[in-house]
């Protein structure tokens, strides 16, 4: 890329009295702004013509790395294929020029969509109704809370904890807490799964208390909780509900439904099961579903259906997919998952050596002799041409690297990186110091991150600030 | 076993599995007991053909009737330049996931970089977080982070002029959060002076909702809310349209602490609710309490100037239960939306659009007005959305509107809320009026 002209910020590319935009003519008269109204300074936002816009954002694409460049076995994200027909269908004319306060006369054809999407999600978990309103998976942890709060506060119930696994992502325990209930959380075994018997311990002693217990299944590791419907009898013993974690669906489609584990709430991402894009970070959707009953208990946490464009990609994928696909979607993910860690177990520590679902995790390199980190493997890939692995987490091993290859990836694409993880640990014990320093070949080096945060510097206005001083 | 999706032949089936050392894929599932096992087959449709899904959504698509728009209540049909959804299917953008790995993701840190910045050049205020998941949701992250902030008070005080969907969003978070909120009156249609000192003289306050314009689209004057709310120790929260802010006072001018909103207006197509953009911005000063993801400016390895997503220890995954906020992402595509309009735009376009759409919605105000039928709620200025009360029966006159084509406002109060953009044209105010005469 031209990094001289066009690494600059878009401000940089600014000249006064050039412009990049063509309006209609003002018919209407003089109808002035009152300056009372008016804000006393200018924003400054940059004046540039239409292709210097263009190349600029053009070239910036060029310094990202998106599914479609590659190989991206982010664990725990799913970076599956986002189908091209897709968003075809999110650009429909039809669709876009919807109002939400539109009277629903006018907007069938949307609303039939809601409708027929979410008898199709019913269909693939098992439960009975689904929420459209949240708009990211975070978000519907939030909203799945919140039912499940407004449930119990609907039996006159006080309860106000959440057992959620030590293994669980970050997200778990903050959504709990926005939803002002407290974690208590449950341990786990040595191969990640749930202590059955530390479960029984907190029922026992806080049963009352319980509002729900949420987790994902297959959890963090990988690995299905099989002792999933002794779990769920006990938490709906003590008059709790199952919240499932949707994050980890993808390796259920074809084989189990959360509905028929015992899982009385969950959430979806749109974004990771059904192909919708993740957007270097959003718009994703995530849907809320429960079993029947529940669905008086939704609550109000955006006004219309949420992140409708993510719901008409997932629509599209469904329909595309079809019966007979949709089932090929989890066993075929698995697949490529246990194909890698079966290739890579000999090199690689693998702390827990059974068979995986989706994804799995490997405790850093198995020669740990020479320093080498699980960072550096990370940093080393990009080197390569692949996007690193989920590191770092979960946090039961200091070196964890999370593989997830979902079910689009071709075996030679997964021999391909097999053979390059395997130089690199090679690499590791021949030359480590190339892989300590790695990356070499992306368009900027190893960030610092404590520059970054000790003095921020966030906006435009800060930076021109700092170096005129 | 073939599909478009899937790569996997016979053989590669048989090998792998061989390596992953099972019989069939079947016997990858071993461990998932039998009882919960899913044997069934999905009840949902065949697959379809490409040219059968463009069928199925062309169908849809022709049950939706397409208005010409002259409703808002925070959603507005704003011009799309032509080269934004072109850039934002650049797929290096569109098929990436959030930029943990900074050397690969420059081109997305590098886009919030400038975001943030012209999200504080358009609100006035220092800091810009990343971008949330829409305006509803910002202003309840900016209620829960005022009372965060705000050490032991918990009450919020929100002004009756918020858009009634916000509210609602807010109620629900106040609920489980157990935040008390408190409505602040309108006195002629505009949030009161004194009924906010006599509120804050209570006592355990945190903060201060106003919306600007507000849900009548009047542009509320807020001189010595700031004061009075930073008195009594009171975060002061503006929810404003991004696009107004193009001209309006700004929320930085009015000495806000928080400004918070929806991008909607800059662009995105209005889509039946989403995806939007939500914006949140505060003093320097808030940094370390304002949730969601912030990039900054470093160095590399290299010494080349480089962008990183910074300040992490405020987030939830470092934080679990004892974050004030549960966002672990932002609204990065919409973000970018919004960064390309505002390039394309810039500094003079957004003025001009702005000036449009009130020449235009004060001409059909004037127009209305003439008729005889329609006036003005309250006599106050507004900006390119007003609030009038008909003489005669709204539900009829609404629907005469539709039979027509247009989206003759939204219904409220027993009147009509008009928006008008730059869209509008002078011929299609024209014939919206004539049916109004009717």
């Amino acid at each position: 890329m031209n990094n001289k002209l066009y690494g600059n910020l878009i401000f940089e590319l600014s000249k006064e009295g050039r412009k990049g935009y063509s309006l209609p003519k003002n018919n209407f008269g003089s109808y002035e702004i009152p300056a009372s109204m008016q804000r006393a300074e200018e924003a400054q936002l940059p004046e540039c013509d239409e292709m210097t816009v263009v190349r600029h954002y053009t070239n910036l694409s060029n310094n990202n790395f998106g599914v479609d460049t590659g190989f991206y076995p982010l664990g725990s994200w799913t970076m599956k294929y986002n189908p091209k027909i897709n968003e075809e269908m999110a650009a429909l004319p039809k669709f876009q020029c919807l109002h939400p306060e539109q009277p629903a006369a006018t907007t069938k054809g949307a609303l039939a969509l809601v409708s027929l999407l979410e008898r199709s999600l019913c269909e693939l978990t098992g439960l009975a109704h689904f929420t459209f309103k949240p708009y990211a998976g975070a978000h519907g942890e939030l909203t799945g809370l919140m039912t499940i709060d407004n449930y119990h506060r609907s039996c006159g119930d006080v309860r106000k904890k959440v057992i959620v696994p030590d293994s669980a992502h970050g997200t778990n325990p903050a959504s709990a807490a926005v939803c002002g209930l407290e974690i208590v959380e449950v341990k786990s075994l040595a191969d990640g799964t749930v202590d059955f018997d530390d479960l029984q311990r907190i029922v026992a002693e806080q049963g009352a208390e319980i509002a729900a217990m949420m987790m994902t299944n297959p959890n963090t590791l990988g690995l299905f909780e099989t002792r999933i419907p002794e779990i769920a009898k006990l938490i709906h013993g003590c008059g709790g509900l199952m919240y499932y974690d949707g994050a980890n669906l993808n390796p259920m489609l074809g084989a189990c439904r959360p509905g028929d584990m015992g899982f009385d709430v969950m959430h979806i991402n749109l974004h990771k099961t059904f192909s919708t894009p993740h957007g270097g970070g959003g718009p994703g959707a995530g849907p809320v579903g429960v079993r029947e009953g529940l669905q008086e208990f939704f609550p109000f946490v955006s006004p219309y259906y949420g992140n409708f464009g993510v719901m008409m990609r997932a629509y599209a994928y469904i329909l595309s997919l079809g019966r007979e696909h949709v089932k090929e979607v989890g066993p075929l993910a698995v697949l490529n998952a246990n194909y890698i860690k079966e290739s890579l177990k000999d090199v690689y520590e693998l702390p827990i050596d059974t068979i995986c679902c989706h994804e799995f995790v490997f405790d850093g390199l198995k020669d740990k002799s020479t320093g080498v980190t699980t960072m550096d493997v990370a940093k080393r890939l990009l080197d390569y041409g692949y996007h690193a692995p989920t590191i770092y987490f979960p946090l039961l091993f200091h070196e964890s690297l999370m593989i997830e290859p979902t079910e689009n990836e071709s075996k030679e694409t997964l021999d391909a990186f097999i053979d390059v993880m395997r130089r690199i640990a090679e690499e590791a014990r021949t030359n480590p110091d190339e892989v300590k320093s790695a990356p070499h070949t992306t368009p900027i080096g190893r960030v610092d991150d404590v520059l970054a945060a000790k003095k921020p510097i966030t906006t435009y206005r800060q930076l021109k600030a700092e170096a005129q001083l | 076993m073939t599909y478009k999706y899937f790569p996997q032949t016979d053989a590669d089936l048989q090998a792998m599995l061989q390596k992953a050392g099972v019989k069939d894929l079947d016997g990858l599932y071993a461990q998932i007991p039998e009882s919960i096992r899913y044997r069934g087959d999905y009840n949902i449709p065949l697959e379809m053909s490409e040219q059968e899904v463009r069928e199925v959504f062309a169908k849809l698509g022709s049950q939706n009737q397409e208005l010409t728009c002259f409703a808002g209540f925070g959603v507005y049909d704003h011009y799309t330049p032509s080269v934004i959804p072109s850039l934002l299917q650049r797929s290096e953008f569109l098929t990436s996931y959030t930029p943990y790995q900074a050397e690969i993701s420059q081109g997305t840190l590098h886009y919030i970089f400038e975001y943030q910045s012209m999200m504080t050049e358009l609100t006035g205020m220092d800091i810009s977080n990343a971008s949330m998941y829409d305006g509803t949701t910002a202003a309840a992250e900016a209620m829960m982070m005022s009372v965060a902030a705000g050490k032991k008070a918990n009450k919020v005080l929100v002004s009756a002029g918020m858009n009634p969907r916000t509210r609602q969003v807010l109620d629900t978070y106040a609920l489980h959060q157990g935040i008390e909120l408190v409505t602040l009156p309108l006195k002629d249609g505009v949030t009161s002076r004194e009924n906010l000192e006599a509120l804050l003289a209570e006592g355990g306050v945190a903060g201060v909702m106003v919306q600007q314009p507000n849900v009548y689209g009047i542009v509320e004057d807020f001189s010595g809310f700031a004061d009075a709310c930073h008195e009594k120790k009171a975060l002061f929260i503006v929810d404003s349209v991004a696009a107004d802010l193009a001209v309006l006072k700004t929320p930085g001018e009015w000495g806000a602490d928080i400004a918070v909103g929806d991008g909607q207006s800059l662009g995105i197509p209005m889509l039946f609710g989403g995806p939007y953009v939500g914006y949140m911005c505060c003093t320097e000063k808030l940094i370390r309490k304002m949730p969601g993801r912030i990039v900054g400016m470093t160095k590399d390895s290299r010494d080349q100037r480089a962008f990183v997503l910074t300040l992490q220890a405020r987030e939830q995954h470092i934080r679990r239960q004892k974050a004030t906020s549960n966002i672990c992402s932002n609204q990065s595509l919409m973000a970018l939306f919004v960064t390309v309009y505002l390039s394309l735009l810039g500094k003079q376009g957004i003025k001009e659009a702005a000036q449009l759409s009130y020449a235009g919605a004060h001409y059909l105000c004037d127009e209305l007005t003439k008729t005889g039928k329609f006036r003005l709620a309250y006599d106050k200025p507004f900006f390119n959305e007003f609030f009038v009360k008909y003489d005669g029966d709204v539900d009829a006159l609404y629907q005469r509107f539709i039979d027509a084509g247009f989206l003759g406002g939204v219904k409220m109060d027993g009147g009509l809320l008009f928006a008008v953009t730059e869209k509008r044209t002078k011929e299609e105010i024209d014939n919206l009026v004539k049916i109004a005469a009717l």
